[in-house]
């Protein structure tokens, strides 16, 4: 019976161990990724788009991936736009990023989908963000969660590892958030349609809707 | 008898551990958790992560402790020839499983996301179980002195 509480206590004090051990040994996410860049270099990248590029109409969306209308529009106003905008050669959809200071992993998460991008896969890991945005919510690092959206998204992890850790888009987020800056956008999402500010009461499927036969109309 | 709850005891220490690292993890200890991959995350983050306001690992923790500490009671030799402990210990392990056999649900079904910790706690809950369902059969076969 005492070597089964020596054997017991053994156990316990080895867990303890593990446990210690599991709390501290806690990887950050990369400074390069997360944090505006000292030096900032314009690569000339001016947003990933989906749709035609002979399309009438060009909305450009300034977003923040940890924002929570943001990922409500990705997620309720987008599918609708995409049937009846994008997918019917209406409208080319440009995002660009827009990381606002409070977010703290707004920018590691636009990493995220520049990395993807690079892999052909912007829209896909965009959409892993959006839909899944618990990971938003939390303040905890969504490093792990954003190695399973890279996944289901297809992506090479260590292609994606690799470009994460470099922190090599980091100045092509940084370049469009001071665009979006000098365009006067105070919040996210913001819209421009044409090159013309949003400034409906909210940016709908139908708001757009409308703005786009308005536009379309007019030049027939 | 003995060595049934020495083995509960063992399990039950082990799944305390388990659900005390994930509980730490709910209080915002130690930040990310190490599980290979997103799934942990993606579980402990769903609305099914809290039950009745509080963090489901922190069930864990108190049951495990409760199994435990019935199993530590048992070995006692006051206790150990009575049947009380196995019959405590039988009605606590069919509580866990069913509790854990629900997240599991939960995990593979609606967040559709693994936890490899909570795989883990369901896995050492099962095991558990068996062995004081075990014991109780035992039991019954071969009559002890009721506690």
């Amino acid at each position: 019976m005492n070597r089964f509480y020596v054997m017991l206590g053994t156990l316990a004090v080895a867990f303890c161990g593990l446990l210690i051990y599991l709390l501290k040994t806690n990887p950050a996410a990369p400074r390069a990724a997360t944090e505006a860049p000292v030096a900032v270099l314009d690569d000339g990248f001016r947003g990933d788009t989906l749709g035609s590029n002979a399309a009438p109409v060009e909305i450009a969306e300034y977003s923040d991936f940890e924002c929570p209308y943001c990922a409500n529009f990705a997620t309720i106003q987008m599918p609708t736009i995409k049937d009846q905008l994008i997918a019917t050669g209406k409208v080319r959809w440009r995002y660009r990023d827009f990381p606002l200071p409070g977010h703290k992993y707004s920018r590691y998460a636009a990493h995220a989908a520049q990395c993807a991008g690079e892999q052909g896969k912007f829209w896909e890991m965009h959409d892993q963000l959006f839909y899944h945005h618990s990971w938003a919510q939390t303040g905890r690092n969504p490093t792990s969660m954003f190695r399973d959206f890279a996944r289901a998204a297809g992506l090479d992890l260590a292609r994606y590892d690799a470009c994460m850790e470099s922190g090599r888009f980091a100045s092509r987020i940084e370049v469009s958030r001071r665009e979006g800056e000098q365009r006067l956008v105070d919040g996210t999402p913001t819209f421009f349609v044409n090159g013309v500010k949003f400034t409906g009461p909210r940016p709908t499927s139908d708001a757009f809707k409308a703005i786009v036969d308005s536009l379309t109309a007019r030049r027939k | 008898m003995t060595r049934h709850r020495q083995t509960i005891a063992v399990l039950a220490l082990l799944g305390w551990f388990v659900a005390l690292y994930l509980w730490l993890h709910a209080l915002g200890v130690g930040g990310e958790l190490k599980c290979g991959t997103g799934g942990c995350d993606t579980v402990q983050t769903s609305r099914w992560a809290e039950f009745l306001g509080v963090p489901v690992a922190f069930y864990g923790v108190v049951g495990y402790a409760a199994i435990l500490a019935v199993a530590l009671m048992g070995l006692q030799p006051a206790w150990l020839e009575r049947r009380g402990p196995t019959v405590l210990l039988a009605a606590l392990a069919t509580g866990g499983v069913l509790f854990s056999g629900w997240l599991t649900y939960l995990e593979v079904f609606i967040i559709q996301a693994i936890c490899r910790w909570c795989v883990t706690s369901a896995a050492i809950m099962t095991v558990l179980w068996g062995v004081a369902v075990h014991e109780w059969a035992v039991g019954r076969t071969h009559p002890r002195p009721t506690a």
